[in-house]
């Protein structure tokens, strides 16, 4: 009797104290990997974007890093973020002259086919705005697409039925289906870069800084500058969304 | 890109709701309209249409099996579609529908044809053998009492049941416009009145249907058609025609006046990429001739073989006319852009899932549901109007 | 009113009790795990999105072994633009060096044309050049090293 119990002590003690020591073997491991890195917490966060349009020069770089980044289908017209150049003649804001060339991941052709050199011409990135009132997420019929507590709307792709429901009414056209699994997709900020403390792809390499991702709930962000020290726009203000992509110089004539 | 004029949001180049969704309102649309047609008789007592009745709502109960098919067609993952039954999101008029649907499926219409023929099927069951014996059984749920008592009991309940039913048929139409007007996004389907123009112009589509039917199967079996039915019938389908007409060209010159935005860029897709849907075949040939036809028919003496034919073309052409309603709706909807910059092409192929030939056969399906459920359960031998109490 | 009278809409309403208890199971067998924790919405899903592996290291991870690049470009014109907005995504290089080598884009001339390639729009705060009157057909790498661009 004492043996077993004696045997049982030994066996047991070793048990846990291997079992401990792997435990924190594993998690030094896995500390490592950005995966694991200091734990995210939602409630801190409230993420959006601001986009300078005075800085923007069409150069396309965020368009293709969206693509390479996401794997978005290089079909010439579905795209989680795209640039439009917009020429607007001082004479005519109502009918600006509008062109998104494959969404601008080349970049733009260099002049305009006539030759248009009077008014005013200018680059507007677009992306999904991540709304707080989000229409999308209003009309989903199954819960596929919801905001999370920190501001960024996603997608359950094992969940969407693909009814296009939300495509239809998304005010912004920032929405498709993607053909290779018959979902909704779209812009996700980058959130499994967001999580672990990168930036967005498109604001990684984005040439001029015109892009920047911002952390409303950060005291220190950048963000709260800009807001306080330039004109700030959100697109189709009219529509009540709670967008969260902040422009600075923003024409009336877009779109 | 090819088909595209002026500028589209990248995304928006392709169409995402399809011919198959124009082909959901309408089938949801005969169904609302065939069954305010039987509730004419059922609970306001017009019983001159009284030989529709039964017509009316085998007709309703054909294209209501038919209904989900355009959608399961079209979703991304058909599969998956019970989801909206076991996550509804509540905010989600579409969600909402699937409930909509099922009830009116199962607490209205089922239960009503299921009251009004009981005796049928009873006496069906007893006169027949073997495995048609069990198949009529089956449809009595095992009930055999055939007592006057019983027969009043059904009359009753049957009379509240479609009492429900109006409302509830002005849902099951009425979600499906609200499923459009509620997008604020999209100014030409966003406006309160999206679900009242909708209903109505279904009523429209629902009545010309049965009157069709109604005509077509009586020439067909060589029985005498009940003048004064095909006349009241036409008569609600005018009244049904002038309430839609009146609605929607309040829309319509409220659009113009207003004129906001929208309006050019929706002003002009009217006028080039929706002329034949819409001023040829839905403002002209589906609205303006029908209503013409059907007025004449009220005003002035007609012989009947001719006013039977006046009925027969306008019923036709309403049918021709509805459908380019939802066309012009839904695909009308999607071939310009929220930028009001640009206009896309809709490429309507033939032999795909969501192209012309499933989207014709869906059309013609209702149609074979019907024939299978005029041999089961015909609607000829209905005791005239006297036994009922 | 005798039972057997009304029996049938008993039978009825037995068979929409059954269908509504059918269902009520059905659900809980169905609805997936941890729907409806956080929101009206699968939490699972936010893992899955979490999950994807960054395709872009991000500036930092390249300047902890290209230490003098990055001292070279800190004091030249293009120290505002991040290593793979040119290079393209390497992630997979910045896990395992020797497994990815990454591809410099050979003609520069088409990557440095977004930028510098004078188009009504651009800002004027930066060189924009009509690149044939600048140079020809000449690629931009003959006269220029995109580190340290400027040619003094």
């Amino acid at each position: 009797m004492d043996t077993s119990r004696r045997d049982f002590l030994i066996i047991g003690t070793r048990m846990f104290v291997m079992t401990s020591v792997a435990a924190a073997a594993l998690e030094h491991v896995v500390a490592g990997a950005p995966e694991k890195a200091p734990s995210y917490n939602t409630a801190d966060h409230w993420w959006a974007m601001t986009i300078d349009i005075e800085k923007c020069v069409g150069s396309g770089h965020c368009v293709r890093a969206c693509k390479l980044e996401n794997n978005v289908p290089d079909e010439p017209y579905f795209f989680r973020t795209w640039v439009e150049r917009y020429h607007v003649d001082p004479l005519d804001m109502d009918h600006p002259t509008v062109d998104s060339p494959n969404g601008g991941i080349d970049g733009f052709p260099e002049t305009y086919p006539d030759g248009k050199t009077s008014g005013k011409t200018f680059f507007v990135p677009k992306l999904c705005n991540h709304c707080a009132d989000s229409p999308c997420t209003q009309v989903c019929p199954v819960g596929a697409t919801f905001r999370t507590n920190d501001g960024v709307v996603l997608i359950d792709k094992s969940y969407c039925l693909g009814c296009r429901y939300c495509v239809q009414a998304c005010p912004y056209g920032c929405r498709y289906i993607d053909p290779r699994t018959n979902t909704a997709d779209k812009c996700t900020l980058c959130y499994h870069r967001l999580t672990k403390g990168l930036q967005p792809a498109c604001c990684e390499t984005c040439p001029t800084g015109a892009r920047q991702i911002a952390d409303l709930k950060n005291p220190k962000d950048p963000v709260h500058e800009f807001l306080r020290t330039h004109q700030i726009q959100i697109l189709k203000p009219q529509m009540a969304t709670g967008a969260k992509v902040y422009y600075n110089g923003l024409d009336g004539s877009v779109r | 890109m090819p088909g595209v004029q002026g500028f589209m949001y990248p995304n928006e180049i392709e169409l995402q709701w399809s011919i198959l969704i124009v082909l959901y309102p309408y089938i949801t649309g005969l169904v609302a309209g065939a069954f305010i047609l039987a509730s004419l008789e059922r609970v306001f007592n017009v019983q001159a249409v009284r030989p529709t009745y039964r017509l009316a709502l085998l007709t309703a109960l054909a294209f209501l099996l038919v209904a989900p098919l355009p959608l399961q067609l079209h979703l991304g993952h058909p599969e998956r579609s019970f989801e909206m039954y076991l996550t509804p999101h509540r905010t989600s008029a579409m969600a909402m529908f699937g409930f909509v649907y099922l009830w009116y499926l199962m607490v209205v219409l089922l239960v009503e044809i299921w009251l009004d023929y009981r005796k049928e099927l009873v006496l069906a069951a007893r006169a027949s053998t073997g495995v048609k014996r069990l198949f009529y059984r089956a449809l009595t749920l095992g009930s055999d009492n055939l007592s006057p008592e019983s027969l009043r009991i059904d009359d009753k309940v049957g009379r509240i049941v479609t009492v429900i039913g109006i409302p509830s048929a002005f849902m099951l139409h009425g979600y499906v416009g609200f499923i459009f007007g509620s997008i604020k996004a999209n100014p030409w389907w966003s406006t309160p009145m999206m679900p009242i123009v909708f209903l109505f112009s279904a009523i429209v589509s629902g009545i010309a249907m049965v009157m069709l039917l109604y005509m077509v199967l009586t020439w067909w079996r060589g029985t005498g058609i009940d003048m004064n039915c095909a006349d009241t019938v036409a008569k609600y389908l005018f009244y049904a025609f002038l309430v839609d007409f009146a609605l929607e060209m309040l829309d319509l010159i409220h659009r113009i006046y207003e004129a906001d935005e929208s309006f050019r860029a929706l002003d002009f897709m009217v006028h080039t990429k929706l002329f034949l849907s819409q001023i040829v075949l839905q403002l002209i040939v589906g609205t303006g001739v029908p209503i013409l036809l059907l007025g004449i028919t009220q005003v002035a003496r007609i012989a009947p073989r001719i006013r039977l034919r006046m009925y027969l073309t306008a019923g036709v052409l309403t049918l021709i006319g509805i459908f380019a309603m939802r066309w012009n709706v839904v695909i009308g909807g999607q071939l310009f852009s929220k930028s009001f910059l640009g206009y896309t092409t809709y490429k309507l192929a033939f032999a795909t899932r969501e192209g012309l030939l499933p989207a014709i056969l869906l059309m013609l399906l209702p149609f074979g549901i019907l024939a299978v459920l005029l041999r089961v359960l015909p609607p000829w031998e209905h005791a005239p109007a006297t036994d009922r109490l | 009113m005798r039972f057997k009278d009304v029996e049938h809409l008993v039978r009825l309403a037995a068979l929409f009790v059954a269908g509504l208890l059918v269902f009520t199971v059905a659900r809980a067998e169905l609805v997936p795990a941890g729907f409806g924790t956080l929101g009206h919405y699968r939490a699972g899903a936010i893992d899955d999105v979490r999950a994807k592996t960054p395709e872009y290291a991000g500036q930092q991870a390249c300047a902890e072994c290209h230490v003098d690049v990055v001292e070279l470009r800190a004091k030249a014109r293009h120290k505002g633009i991040a290593c793979e907005s040119c290079h393209g995504p390497l992630g997979k290089h910045a896990a395992d060096p020797g497994q990815m080598t990454p591809r410099l884009p050979k003609p520069a001339r088409p990557l440095c044309a977004h930028c510098h390639a004078a188009n009504t729009g651009k800002s004027k705060r930066y060189p924009t050049v009509d690149l044939k009157e600048h140079a020809g057909d000449e690629d931009c790498l003959t006269c220029h090293t995109p580190h340290n661009p400027k040619l003094s």
